[in-house]
This record gives C-alpha cells, structure tokens and sequence, in this order.
C-alpha cells in the first residue's frame, strides 16, 4: 500500500524526520555541520551559485539526461518503461549530479582539501573528477575489497590524480570507508571538506545530497508530461543502497499521487544471513552520524552486510529513506543478486543498455512476480549508472573470464 | 555526595585511566582495572566495545575488535563492574557509542547502571543536539552524563553543555581520534583556559595523552587527565607482567 500525503516538508529545523536522521557525531563535527548547513541555505537561495552548478551540471555533467521509452521491454511486460537515463551523465552515474553541487560548496567555504568515501568507486570517480576540474587535492577512502571488484573504477580515480587509501578494518567495504573518512574529518576538519556520496551520514547531508540529486525527478517531470502528453507517471522505482539516486527521482514527485517503489539488495535472500535488505530486516539504530534502519545483531552490533553489487553492500540506509517506509509513502522491496544478474543481461539483450549492477535491482523489480504493475501503466525507473564498472564481477558470476 | 563530586572536590592532580573492556581476553576487565587502581588511577572509563568506533584511533579500534570476538557484550560488562565494585570505591564511567545502549533499551541499560553502581557515562556520538533526553533521564536516577567539549566548541556551547551534563564534562584534547597527535602547548593552554572559564562543572582532558609529563601539565590547567591508548598499546605489545600496574603506575610517577 501506498499512502499519498500532501506538503510533504521534512527535515525538521534539526535536521529529523521524526525519529531517523539527527547528528549523531563526535563534537568536533559540530561546528563543522552547523556551517555547512549554513552556507548551503545560503546558496541555495542564491541565483549566481545555481546558475554555476547549472551550468556545470550541462556542460561538464552532460545535463539533461534523456527519458527514454524502452519499446522492447515495454511490448514484452504489457506496459510503458521510461528509463532516466542517468547512466549517461559524465563519469557514468548520477553521483556527478551531487559531487557538483558539493564541489561548489567547498570552492565557497574556502576549503582546500576533499575527501570521499566510496563503495563501487562511481562517487569516488565523480568527486575526483570534480577534485581535478577545481585543481584540490582529493583523498578517496575505499575498502579493500571494494578496490579488488571495482578495479577499473580505482583506476580511473589514479588516472585524475585522487590518493586511494585502501581501508581494512571491518567488512573492507563501504561501511568501513565511511567510518575511516569520518575519523579523517574529526582530524582535518578545518581545511577538509567531506563531500559524502549518498544521503546517509549526519545532518544536513541527508538534505543536501537529496537536494542535489532531485534534478532528476524535476527534469523527469517535465520530460514524462511533454513526451507522453499525460501530467504524471503511474509508478517510479529505484535501487536503494544509501539511497540518493531514489530519493532524487522520487522527492520531487513526493506530494503526487504516483506509486513509489525503492527496491534493496537481497543478496543471497533475505532468509540467509548474506543480504544487505536494511528495511526488510534491520532495526532501529544509529550509524555514520544518524538513526535510521540499520542491519545489527541483539547488541547492537553493526553485521557486515552482503550484496554483489558494492554499492548497495551496506548496512544502513539514509533516514529519510526509513521515515517514508514508517509513513508508508514508499514501498519498499529487495532482489538478490541472481534476479539482478538476470535482469541486467536481459536489459543490455532487449534495449543494448548495460545497467550497473546496482540499477539492475530496479530493473529486476520489473521481472519479480512480486509486483503489482498492471497493464498499461506509465512506470519510470531511475537507470541510476552504467555497467561498465562492473563487467568483470558479473563475467566471475556467471562463470566466465574476461 | 556522589563519588564523581567527591573526587573532584579534592584538590590533587588526577589520572583517569580507560580500559576497553573484554580485551585482551573476555574476563581481562577485571585484572586491569585492578591493577589500574593499584598503579594509581582515579577514576575508570570501561570501554564498551562497538563495531564502528567513529571516534576511535587505530589502538581502541584494534582492542574493541579484539574484545568483541571475544564475545564481549553489555550484560557481561555489567557482570564485570558489579564484582569490581565490591573491591574499589573510586568512580567508574562507562564510554561507548550510542547504538549498542539502543538497542540494550535506554531504561534498562541506566537500571543495570544503577545496580552495577556506575557512576559516569561518556557517550562520544551523543552531542548536546541529541543527547537531552538520555542525559536527563541519567541524571534523574543520579548517574552523570558526561558530555565532551572540543578546541572548535564555543563559549558559548561549553556553558549550555556544562550545564546538561552538571558533574563532569570532558575536553577532548585535539581535533582528532583517540591517540591522536597533541597540538602545541600554547594552542591546547589557551583552549583549557577557554573551558575552564567557561564550564559550570569540572572537566577531564583526553585523547593522545601519553607521558607522566602529559598527565601532570594537563593537571595544572583542567581537573585531570584521561589515558586510554597508550595504555592499551601497553597491553597489546605484551599481556604478561602486569603492563596496565606498571604503567599507570609511572603515568601517577611525580603526580602527586
């Protein structure tokens, strides 16, 4: 069930909604986060720092993106699938659109360094490539086994000049980095600027991150009204690791009555203990500077989370994510790793699109017999990065060697 | 009076010491702390061990990694403080992270403080911005939340935090994690100055606190010092022999 709300305004002035999000971090981050979220109500308001993240946005993004129709697919499943096609952008996904926007806000804050956390290496190359556009030094932390399935995305971060600090405490994965490049921020916090890669972490980066992504939803509905001459889609789904590229197609659509479907990593299934289903099976906690779902044991405990695609392999969720579940605006579903494996060479077969691994949940939503699409509807998916980072996992999956 | 009140009231240097807790075996606790106390510490900090020290450097990071493998948890620790209890009265703080008192349950987590007559309670991902409800519930059943203060927190947030926690308020030392290199002494004096001027409570000073020659000048400008890693990095490097004894033992050395 979906439940439509109206004048949908959250966060709260500090930066909740309701119970999930907060800034749960160590003091020192404090005065740190109260003059980022300073500065960007600021520029937010301000038409010289938009038309400057507007423009880099199409010249150096490739901003728009197109929404395209995929007729194939569309004729087999019996309804329309409009693809937003973000895989297109510049470095391959829509990190781009967010690592811009906080690039900017760096630049204006006078901060001289930049670090990243990443998990499939697709915000790592965003932030790098911004990093080597404004000429600051930017150190990426990613975990060691990370840097081992996304090899060709570290490469790319070397070859624009980032520091890769390989990280391995833990579960060597996104969870991991997280945590690394917090430390990292706590010790450099005058001259370095944090710019997180989903909308995860402490207030007001839930907002922010949103906030820099929702130019997918808004140019998606333009795009739906003027090329199938109806005023809304049906239905919008979208992969959910941290969860930026959901929250970017579907806040702007937020007080619409459309259906909206997040879809997480089921890993192995959710019945085994190799998962990354944070709504379906995580509690309450709080985790990388806020409370939101999270996968833990009885103690508390953060468990190491398991998907194929690294960027959904983690074991939280950002809070507005888990505050929609609560409220039931958006309903939330998992795929495993075989259904997205099918669906990504079912994809790149029927459309000669190769979606990464982590969209290909969103594809797999379409082919679940879980979902209640029916006939006819107008479904919009967020084809959020392309495959190519990928190549090599889903070539060992499926038995092969490149 | 509480312990933590009686203690500060007293007019001599102080050491703090911080023992992680199940490290480096899961019944260690006791043994150090004991021998922390035979050295001539103060007050405990027991670390509760979590999966994700955000706050922590390599050293705590490595000994909450060693100490949860060995199956450490919540009720052992409670288990652990209430036999140490019956032999010291000096006061005992617990130091962790938020997520595993969560999900222990705020009320009974602060019950099982009581029984286990905890005195203290340091929680570095709970700032002033969200810790009133924890920190007020903890004092209505008389145990002190003691919140930190950092060199980039204002006059102004020093006072509002001093006043929340009421007993006791900890500086952290540096921008930084725990082990983390000092700033210069000018820099962290005019920092102390600035807490002192402005907490309505005591304070502690830690992180990267090394040497008895730390812990005597932290002395001179707060109401004590708190080491944890060098410490623990003791244990680490050899077990035997009683590291923790000998060690604060020397910390103590002309802190007299």
């Amino acid at each position: 069930m979906t439940n439509n709300i109206k004048n949908y305004n959250y966060p709260d002035s500090s930066g909740h909604f309701e119970e999930f999000g907060g800034k749960y971090v160590p003091e020192t981050l404090i005065p740190a986060l109260n003059e980022l979220e300073e500065h960007y109500l600021d520029q937010k308001s301000n038409k010289s720092f938009q038309n400057n993240l507007n423009n880099l946005l199409k010249y150096y993004g490739g901003r728009e993106t197109p929404l395209y129709l995929a007729k194939r697919i569309s004729k087999e499943l019996g309804y329309n699938v409009w693809l937003k096609r973000e895989d297109l952008n510049h470095t391959g996904a829509h990190k781009i659109n967010n690592a811009l926007g906080q690039m900017l806000l760096a630049i204006e804050m006078n901060k001289t360094r930049i670090i990243a956390e990443t998990g499939a290496g697709q915000h790592g190359v965003a932030t790098a490539a911004c990093a080597a556009k404004f000429g600051l030094k930017c150190t990426v932390y990613m975990g060691e086994e990370d840097i081992e399935r996304q090899k060709l995305n570290v490469f790319r971060m070397n070859l624009m000049g980032a520091e890769i600090i390989p990280v391995t405490s833990g579960s060597k994965t996104l969870k991991d980095a997280t945590n690394e490049a917090i430390r990292d921020w706590v010790t450099n916090v005058e001259n370095t600027f944090y710019i997180i890669g989903s909308s995860v972490g402490p207030h007001p980066y839930p907002m922010l991150v949103r906030d820099f992504q929702s130019v997918i939803g808004l140019e998606t509905k333009k795009q739906f009204k003027k090329q199938s001459g109806k005023n809304l889609p049906d239905r919008l789904v979208a992969c959910v690791g941290g969860g930026s590229n959901a929250l970017g197609l579907f806040h702007p659509f937020i007080n619409d009555k459309v259906k909206i479907i997040g879809v997480e990593a089921a890993g192995k299934g959710v019945a085994t203990n190799e998962h990354a289903a944070t709504l379906s099976k995580g509690k309450f906690g709080v985790l990388h500077g806020a409370a939101s779902y999270m996968l833990q044991d009885d103690n508390g405990q953060v468990t190491i989370p398991y998907s194929l695609s690294a960027g959904l392999d983690y074991p939280g969720i950002g809070p507005e994510h888990s505050f929609l579940h609560k409220i039931k605006r958006v309903d939330y579903h998992s795929v495993t790793d075989e259904e997205a494996v099918n669906a990504l060479q079912w994809l790149s077969e029927k459309e000669g699109i190769i979606p990464a691994l982590e969209t290909a949940h969103a594809i797999a939503y379409l082919l679940s017999e879980k979902n209640d699409i029916e006939k006819g509807e107008d479904v919009i998916i967020n084809l959020s990065g392309r495959g190519d980072k990928d190549v090599n996992t889903i070539a060992k999956y499926l038995g092969n060697i490149i | 009076m509480s312990r933590l009140k009686k203690l500060f009231k007293k007019d001599r240097n102080k050491l703090v010491v911080f023992i992680t807790a199940g490290f480096p075996k899961k019944e260690s606790t006791e043994d150090l702390v004991l021998q922390a106390i035979e050295g001539g510490a103060d007050m405990i900090e027991i670390g509760i061990p979590f999966s994700d020290p955000q706050a922590d450097g390599p050293i705590i990071q490595k000994a909450s990694e060693i100490a949860l493998s060995n199956g450490i948890s919540l009720s052992v620790i409670f288990d652990q403080v209430r036999s140490i209890r019956k032999k010291t009265d000096i006061p005992i703080a617990l130091m962790g992270y938020y997520n595993p008192i969560l999900a222990y349950g705020i009320d009974n987590f602060l019950n099982d403080c009581k029984t286990s007559q905890i005195d203290g309670i340091i929680l570095p991902d709970l700032p002033l911005d969200e810790g009133t409800f924890f920190c007020e519930k903890a004092k209505s059943v008389n145990i002190s939340p003691i919140l930190l203060v950092a060199p980039n927190t204002s006059n102004e947030r020093i006072k509002l935090i001093s006043k929340l926690s009421q007993d006791l308020i900890y500086a952290v030392s540096i921008l930084g994690i725990t082990g983390g290199d000092m700033s210069s002494k000018e820099n962290l004096k005019k920092y102390l100055l600035r807490v002192k001027d402005n907490s309505e409570c005591p304070f502690i000073v830690g992180f990267g606190i090394n040497s008895s020659d730390d812990v005597e000048w932290f002395n001179n400008y707060s109401d004590g010092a708190v080491v944890g890693s060098a410490i623990l990095k003791k244990v680490l490097n050899d077990p035997t022999n009683k590291p923790v004894y000998n060690f604060v033992k020397n910390l103590k050395g002309r802190t007299k």
